[in-house]
């Protein structure tokens, strides 16, 4: 299995890194990973990761400033339908758009737009960004939700949401003020709002759940 | 429910703890890397690690350690000290920190919050603010003090909290330097002050000696995560006494035993 982590400049790589590695190693799975841009591995990998820390804006201008990233993706992923997962801004930028310092355009692979959180927090008194560690409101059952319960909590950092289209995309959300979609999915796309990199045993097992999906 | 955090605080010297450390299963007691994991075991929700090196050549061993921290801690590392310019910032990063905590250097370099966050986000920019309590002359009642508390400025906390937030910090890190080592609980009254007036999150941070100063510092006070360092590197408590305790309050916790 060739698991691809795409470097196009986020801050947080070698944590993902770092998670994954340490997954796969208790898996004891024979396995490549690899971090890196290059359109000849994403043809190659099996499995896509897209981290993202920082704004909107700025993650996806930098995926689209390396030549053929988006392309490139969008026909593996899209329609050769490799499992891919979006991390924090790796999950928002698959929105239509984004509200984040300025109006963008995201990937559109999941219908939906990433408003700013603020709007519904001042009444509540809430702190933004959402910042620590929440548990997912889990109504749905999911492979990828195996040995997560109520008591597992997920790492969380961000000042925007993804206000997803249909329901169905949704397969669970955090409370916090609002539901918050936290993790997201259409076909062999996943999302998580949260970072499993660095929520503990609770990230490394849902990150576990979703490398055994095929 | 949003947990409120509890983050144990490590000083760092040329690549090794200070204060003396109390653990007893631990192999090298002075070794950052090994203590951050036992907190990790133990339930920390963060780890910080301060770096106090003097010197550039003392501080390069804190990368090192900073990177093997990130390949066994799969929890948010902030580490803290020495952090004047965006390329410090970039190395620490990269090195596997999640948030930097500045202090000093936006007191003498306003720009640098404002720099940090546009290149980083506000997630990993933490403010930090060395609190001096001083009632005649300013309006919160308290002043910023710079190089752990040895010098003072003009400047009022509350005012430099609230640029801070503009400038794009996404935390605050306040310490009143009247309560820290004390160990006769946090200031309420700074950090009920900031965080009521701020938006972002505020860690309290100095005198915490037993778990219900963390109660009454998060109820009372309103932060959001508390930072202690001595009572539980001398063993005093541990994080699950304090989760315990404020578990007891309905404090939403992280539970992790």
């Amino acid at each position: 299995m060739f698991i691809l982590i795409i470097d196009y400049g986020s801050g947080n790589i070698k944590s993902v890194y770092n998670s994954v590695k340490k997954t796969l190693y208790n898996s004891n799975k024979f396995f490549k990973l690899k971090v890196s841009s290059n359109l000849s591995d994403i043809k190659k990998a099996d499995k896509i990761i897209l981290p993202g820390v920082g704004s909107f804006d700025h993650c996806i201008n930098r995926i689209r400033k390396i030549d053929g990233l988006v392309e490139t993706l969008n026909y593996h992923v899209v329609t050769k339908k490799k499992l891919f997962l979006g991390i924090c801004v790796g999950m928002q930028i698959l929105a239509n758009y984004g509200y984040e310092n300025q109006k963008t355009n995201g990937l559109s692979w999941i219908e939906g737009n990433v408003k700013p959180l603020k709007n519904f927090m001042a009444s509540q008194n809430l702190k933004i960004p959402h910042m620590g560690w929440n548990n997912l409101n889990i109504y749905k059952n999911n492979n990828l939700l195996d040995n997560i319960t109520d008591d597992d909590q997920f790492y969380f950092v961000h000042s925007f949401f993804f206000d997803i289209k249909h329901n169905k995309n949704i397969i669970c959300n955090t409370k916090y003020g609002i539901d918050i979609p936290a993790i997201i999915n259409k076909d062999n796309i996943f999302g998580f709002q949260f970072h499993p990199e660095k929520s503990g045993w609770s990230g490394l097992k849902i990150l576990y759940n979703w490398l055994e999906l095929s | 429910m949003l947990s409120k955090r509890v983050i144990p605080c490590l000083d760092v010297h040329d690549g090794r703890t200070v204060k003396g450390v109390n653990f007893v299963d631990l192999i090298d007691a002075g070794d950052p890397v090994e203590q951050a994991k036992l907190y990790n075991d133990l339930g920390a929700d963060e780890i910080c690690f301060l770096d106090i090196s003097a010197t550039n050549e003392e501080r390069k061993t804190l990368f090192n350690i900073v990177s093997r921290v990130a390949e066994s801690c799969f929890i948010p590392l902030t580490v803290g000290g020495g952090i004047r310019e965006n390329a410090d910032i970039n190395k620490l990063l990269k090195s596997g920190a999640d948030k930097v905590s500045i202090n000093s250097a936006a007191v003498f370099n306003p720009n640098l919050i404002n720099k940090a966050s546009d290149s980083f986000g506000s997630q990993c920019i933490v403010l930090a603010i060395d609190a001096y309590k001083d009632r005649n002359n300013f309006k919160s009642g308290y002043n910023v003090s710079t190089h752990g508390g040895k010098k003072k400025t003009d400047i009022d906390v509350l005012e430099w909290a609230l640029e801070g937030e503009k400038n794009g910090a996404g935390e605050i890190l306040l310490t009143s330097m009247n309560a820290d080592g004390t160990k006769l609980g946090y200031d309420i009254e700074i950090t009920n002050q900031i965080s009521s007036e701020l938006s972002i999150p505020v860690i309290a941070s100095g005198g915490a000696g037993k778990p219900i100063d963390m109660v009454r510092v998060l109820k009372e006070g309103m932060a959001s995560a508390v930072l202690a360092a001595s009572i539980f590197h001398f063993g005093f408590y541990s994080i699950e006494n304090v989760k315990k305790e404020m578990l007891k309050y309905n404090i939403p916790v992280r539970k992790t035993w």
